[in-house]
């Protein structure tokens, strides 16, 4: 049940999942055909609580949207949670293509009423206003309790826009015995990572392993952050630089010294790799403890990602699947009642979502000591590294169109060994733009088109 | 409705007027017919084709991100910020180099098997089927089976093991860019799937030569390849000019394999990216409508543009 940058979660279905020209065309063309209907059907102005189309006597219908979560027994209990909502009948769908599935749903009259998304609803969503605020539904005392660093990253222009549902966390996992064998310890900095992660490949069997692309699309946030840098400053500039770009450099060198594990069937998300022996070390989510404790006894070791150097620190990284009321629910308020219902009021349930079924942490600190999975071993460690180390996987602002300008970037840096600082320089306007246009309401294109093609 | 049940249909009028509705329905009631068959077919292709291409225009002179009922007109701004992005062109470039290696390739290979298995006296049926076999599959399946078990990097895919054989160790074709081997991967699964069928086309333009002029070129005592060079291959042109224009479009169109071979959780990598994967990043995933329908706006004049020179290339070749 991971979550991932840019906002969504590597569930094997999702992109690399099978999808044809056919599926494309189809779905391009429902979506225009939708928005040619519904521009004839707004506005919207149904009011509050009357939106129950169902036959007098019937409760009023709510529709909840998951992602296919991987482990047994979380679809009987969401469909348990919605059960024991007396106000509504809710209805659970569980989508296995879920990333390319929402988001078109969401402009549509059909989509759902309630969904999740990671890290809360991205900065897309709000400026097209598909999504509501839920700043009403938190009192002071409940923000306290909440983990700050997830309830800020769901809240944009001073509200709140989703409760978080648990929190994710992606850190580093290592072999003990491959590492004692080659006389390794655990790197403390990037420049140990990259000579432990050279010393420890041998023929097939390779160091380290962050992704089947060598960690272009999943490390540069980890990298950043492990440079003391950050995504963006608080008035939407790019947030890291030289040092970043430095960071960026030692991942291509590893690249390049053959260190990194590739092609693998299933990408860092999945434990396969790492229990099977093809890497001695493996950045991947907390999700995988119970498959590697079961496979490795106590042959492993987790850690933190190294800092890269002088003011830099080391880091895992949080994601939080959200949940979030659409702007076209049938009835808002009745919606934002059964948001409220499930994962703020229903503090069992909460529990039980985050470590009944697989390894997650519950996203407030009064339930952090139910947990019981996270009171000893692996488990610990990795909670501990969280509140000391936890950084979210990317920014609010940090638009659609800046995590594809990022990670083409952290392409051809890593697999081409383009210049990180020439990257950089390309990358800052189109960056900027975005935010600067998320910032003032105003549209991007213009402006980000034009440094763009005058830098390319 | 009365003209219906009036009587039997009057095939000659006898200066009588017909009533309106009896003219609507037709002779033999056929109008009635034609819309009650072709009526649910219209409805679906106004409804799912030719609206959404219209909506796609309108879209694309707006600004609509997040939305599909716009209400900000841009002008011509998606179009010249479309054409001002260097992934866009990036993504023609890779068009025209996926054109360049599958479009004459397919060509030689399938004119090749289909001279040999018109020319094979036993099994003919059978060799005509096995080739023709893969086109029936999916390029989705095709192409997971290509990346999961021919081409991954895991040492015990078929390509690593048979590079072993070589004392290679287990590469990534996929993933690396250098080499750039994710070409024969993607080149190879399309060539797999495609080859069938244009080789069923040139068998149906071979077997239209007629058998004279091979007796001709029999008795002027003329080479296999002479043969075919004077005979076979200009008597195929019309088969030529068809098969390689769609082989064409086609090549256009790539996008099931690249997105299902290449394409990773988090997207797309930026090499070996065609438009339509491009177009489907920026409207589906950025959520983007205006600049990817400015963006399929322009792949279409493209396309419209390549067509229209080939048949004029094709009419001028014919008047010489």
């Amino acid at each position: 049940m991971p979550t991932n940058t840019p906002d969504q979660h590597p569930e094997p279905s999702a992109a690399s999942g099978p999808f044809s020209r056919r599926r494309l065309f189809a779905l391009g063309a429902g979506v225009a055909a939708a928005g040619a209907l519904s521009a004839y059907a707004r506005p919207r102005t149904t009011p509050p609580g009357t939106a129950a189309a169902a036959p007098s006597g019937d409760l009023p219908k709510l529709s909840q949207w998951y992602h296919a979560y991987g482990e047994e027994g979380t679809k009987d209990a969401v469909e348990r949670y919605a059960k024991g909502y007396t106000k509504a009948a809710v209805e659970v769908t569980w989508s296995s293509d879920y990333d390319n599935a929402l988001p078109p749903a969401l402009l549509t009259d059909t989509g759902p009423d309630v969904f999740e998304w990671g890290n809360g609803p991205s900065i897309d969503m709000i400026r097209s206003g598909q999504v509501v605020d839920l700043t009403d539904l938190f009192t002071d005392e409940l923000k306290a309790d909440f983990n700050k660093a997830v309830l800020d990253r769901v809240t944009y222009d001073g509200k709140i826009w989703a409760v978080p549902q648990l929190v994710d966390m992606i850190l580093l996992v290592y072999r003990k015995s491959m590492l004692d064998k080659a006389g390794v310890k655990p790197p403390t900095n990037l420049d140990e990572m990259v000579a432990a992660a050279k010393a420890l490949t041998s023929g097939d069997v390779k160091g380290l392993f962050v992704g089947n692309d060598g960690g272009a699309t999943e490390m540069g946030g980890p990298l950043l952050y492990s440079a003391g840098e950050t995504f963006l400053t608080a008035d939407g500039k790019l947030g890291f630089g030289d040092k970043s770009a430095e960071a960026f450099g030692k991942l291509h060198q590893m690249y390049a010294d053959g260190s990194l594990l590739e092609g693998q069937d299933k990408d860092w998300w999945s434990e396969e790799a790492f229990t099977s022996g093809a890497c001695a070390m493996q950045w991947t989510g907390l999700w995988t403890f119970p498959a590697i404790s079961k496979a490795l006894g106590d042959d492993w070791g987790v850690a933190a990602w190294p800092s890269a150097g002088d003011g830099g620190a080391p880091v895992t990284i949080f994601g939080a699947f959200s949940s979030c009321v659409s702007a076209k629910a049938k009835d808002v308020a009745l919606a934002k009642d059964f948001v409220k219902y499930l994962w703020i009021d229903n503090t069992d349930a909460q529990v039980e979502f985050a470590t009944a079924f697989g390894f997650h942490v519950p996203s407030r600190a009064s339930l952090v000591p139910k947990a019981k999975t996270l009171q000893s071993g692996a488990g610990k460690e990795a909670a501990d590294l969280l509140a000391s180390s936890g950084k979210p996987q990317s920014a609010m602002l940090w638009s659609g169109k800046a995590g594809t300008a990022f990670n083409d970037m952290m392409t051809k840096i890593v697999k081409d060994g383009a210049d990180p600082k020439a990257g950089l320089a390309e990358l800052k306007p189109i960056v900027e733009a975005e935010a600067s246009a998320a910032m003032t309401g105003a549209t991007a294109g213009t402006t980000a088109a034009t440094t763009a093609g005058t830098g390319g | 409705m009365s003209a219906v049940v009036a009587g039997p249909p009057a095939p000659h009028p006898t200066g009588r007027r017909m009533s309106v509705g009896r003219r609507l329905l037709g002779d033999q009631n056929r109008n009635l017919w034609f819309w009650t068959f072709v009526g649910p077919f219209m409805v679906g292709l106004v409804v799912f084709v030719i609206v959404p291409i219209f909506w796609s225009l309108y879209l694309s002179f707006h600004e609509a991100k997040g939305t599909v009922s716009p209400t900000k007109a841009v002008g011509f701004s998606n179009y010249t910020e479309m054409l001002r992005d260097p992934a866009f062109r990036d993504s023609l470039k890779t068009f025209v180099l996926f054109a360049a290696i599958i479009v004459p390739v397919t060509f030689a290979l399938s004119l090749l098997l289909a001279v040999l298995v018109s020319r094979t006296r036993v099994m003919q049926t059978f060799f005509r089927s096995v080739f023709f076999l893969p086109t029936a599959c999916s390029y989705v399946v095709a192409s997971l089976i290509w990346r999961s078990s021919l081409f991954s990097g895991n040492p015990s895919s078929l390509a690593n093991t048979v590079m072993r054989h070589f004392g290679e160790n287990a590469r990534a074709w996929i993933e690396r860019p250098h080499p750039p081997w994710y070409w024969l991967v993607i080149s190879s699964a399309r060539l797999w799937l495609q080859l069938g069928f244009y080789m069923i086309l040139f068998l149906a333009g071979l077997q239209r030569i007629s058998p004279t002029l091979y007796e001709a070129s029999a008795i002027d005592g003329c080479s296999a390849w002479q043969t075919f060079r004077h005979v076979t291959f200009p008597q195929l042109r019309p088969t030529n000019v068809a098969v390689l224009l769609l082989l064409l479009i086609n090549a256009f169109q790539a996008f099931d394999e690249f997105l299902n071979i290449l394409g990773k959780q988090n997207g797309y990598p930026p090499y070996a990216r065609p438009p339509l994967v491009y177009l489907y990043y920026v409207a589906l995933k950025e959520q983007n409508f205006g600049r990817g329908s400015a963006g399929a706006a322009i792949l279409t004049v493209i396309i419209a543009v390549v067509a229209l020179l080939m048949a004029r290339f094709n009419r001028g070749d014919e008047r010489r």
